[in-house]
């Protein structure tokens, strides 16, 4: 497939995923992984701002706690803060080199394998809700094609944040938000429970839950409910059967 | 990070009350109504499973307005606490509202007219309703929502603290951190109650309570717990 092809392949597929009743989280996933496919990088993340204008992780393509960390230590410094407070893109071709602009973020970024970084600002009708970050394994800047690109991904991402249907009585933008970011606290809290009970570690956790969810046509979040609340066994939810989609790494 | 929305909160909630004899849910409650230009506010708390009681109320005479309503059964409390989404009601007097009809007359009498309930949560723990009354009708902008939303995840922060029996004195410190935004939270939350067999809103508070005993950080405990070098003993 050329490089057009697959782009188009994934724009149909996300279009084709925004139906009424989906998971915005698994959708949100889904994105981050195509973004690594797509575009020149190793991980990708997605930061939601909430109420209180607090960066918080609401997807990773790795799904990985190191990743979720990585991105989550940004809610005072590093790209995505930078680019959601500015709502421009920001970078760094050498994050080495960057350890006195971003104390805390460049070092752990550093020793957790990756070299370069570009945020995207998330928008919605002129106002920046959050920003997508791209992670690099080798130094230098995004391939000139990718930025645009890497900004249709964050569009796509910000209207899929404001479609979701949960949120029965939608008010704003900020209640939809809101709604997005407990879920994803639920999810975390069923990895846990499911990490628990199955003496798995909690990233694998998370490929039971999505692998269960696809093959029986679950939303994630109802999986994730259904898990907490007790209404669905721990047992039952094997390991990931073949032919599921795993992240690249 | 205190965002400028925190710091006005916050500083309202410390400002709340002069003579000192409000509880810092009271404090909730009346950093609400200055915030928000409010008639009163009110906070109703889950026990055992139920919603119960009103654990704060930013004057005693809108206590009544939001009991009435567990009473009833109806209302905006209720609707926010079975849909876990905001429930917000900008004219309570119209009669083309019929959600809840027994309440929306009670409410008109005793003078509320807009009414705003958020669900105070964290995931998939509950433990209560903040409700906003409003002396005149309209619904709230998209800055007045954001306030709201923020004072419900204020109150939420709070009665989990007290829950876990956090002394006064670090209930600042629990409010401007932002230990609740870390994955490893959550999960060590799930780890737990399936540790100890009990409720996520259970294992989270027993998470707090442990972290205050000993002193540690709530993420720090978080991960020890999701990295199994510490577990918390069930019964056998």
């Amino acid at each position: 497939m050329t490089r057009e092809q697959r782009i188009v392949k994934t724009f149909v597929e996300l279009a084709d995923t925004m139906v009424d009743d989906f998971d915005v989280i698994e959708f949100l996933h889904r994105l981050a992984e195509r973004c690594v496919e797509l575009l020149d990088c190793a991980e990708a993340g997605l930061l939601l701002a909430d109420a209180a204008g607090v960066l918080r992780v609401m997807a990773s393509s790795s799904e990985r706690s190191d990743a979720l960390d990585l991105l989550q230590s940004q809610n005072e410094e590093g790209p995505c803060f930078e680019s959601y407070q500015s709502g421009v893109p920001v970078s760094s071709e050498d994050l080495t080199g960057d350890a006195g602009r971003w104390p805390a973020f460049a070092p752990m970024a550093v020793q957790k394998g990756f070299r370069s970084v570009q945020a995207i600002p998330m928008r919605v009708r002129g106002e920046t809700i959050g920003a997508l970050n791209l992670f690099r394994a080798n130094t230098g800047r995004l391939v000139e094609q990718d930025l645009p690109l890497g900004q249709g991904m964050a569009d796509i991402a910000a209207i899929a944040l404001l479609q979701e249907r949960t949120v029965r009585e939608a008010h704003g933008v900020v209640e939809q938000l809101q709604g997005a970011l407990s879920s994803r606290v639920m999810i975390e809290q069923a990895k846990g429970v499911l990490a628990e009970r199955a003496h798995i570690d909690v990233d694998a956790a998370f490929a039971r839950l999505r692998a269960h969810a696809r093959e029986h046509n679950l939303r994630l979040s109802n999986v994730a409910r259904d898990l907490v609340d007790g209404h669905l066994d721990a047992a039952s939810l094997s390991s990931p059967t073949r032919g599921t989609p795993t992240s690249k790494r | 990070m205190l965002t400028d929305r925190l710091s006005v909160v916050l500083k309202e909630i410390v400002d709340a009350d002069v003579d000192g004899a409000a509880s810092i849910v009271d404090r909730v409650c009346m950093a609400a109504v200055s915030l928000l230009s409010l008639k009163g506010a009110g906070l109703s708390l889950m026990v055992d499973g139920e919603l119960r009681g009103t654990a704060g109320v930013s004057e005693p005479g809108i206590a009544i307005v939001q009991e009435l309503q567990l009473t009833l059964g109806e209302g905006p409390c209720v609707d926010a606490w079975t849909s876990r989404a905001p429930v917000l009601e900008a004219n309570l007097a119209d009669p083309a509202i019929v959600r809840w009809p027994a309440f929306a007359q009670a409410g008109v009498e005793a003078g509320v007219l807009a009414v705003f309930a958020f669900p105070l949560h964290l995931g998939a723990i509950r433990i209560g309703v903040l409700v906003l009354y409003r002396g005149h009708p309209g619904i709230l902008n998209a800055d007045e929502m954001a306030y709201g939303l923020v004072l419900a995840d204020m109150a939420t922060q709070v009665l989990l603290a007290l829950q876990a029996g956090a002394p006064a004195e670090v209930l600042h410190e629990v409010l401007t951190s932002e230990h609740s935004h870390w994955a490893e939270v959550h999960q060590a939350t799930g780890m737990v109650s399936v540790q100890l067999g009990v409720s996520l809103d259970e294992a989270f508070v027993r998470l707090r309570a442990h972290a205050f005993a000993e002193g540690l950080p709530l993420r720090t405990l978080a991960r020890e717990i999701v990295t199994r070098r510490h577990r918390f003993q069930g019964p056998e």
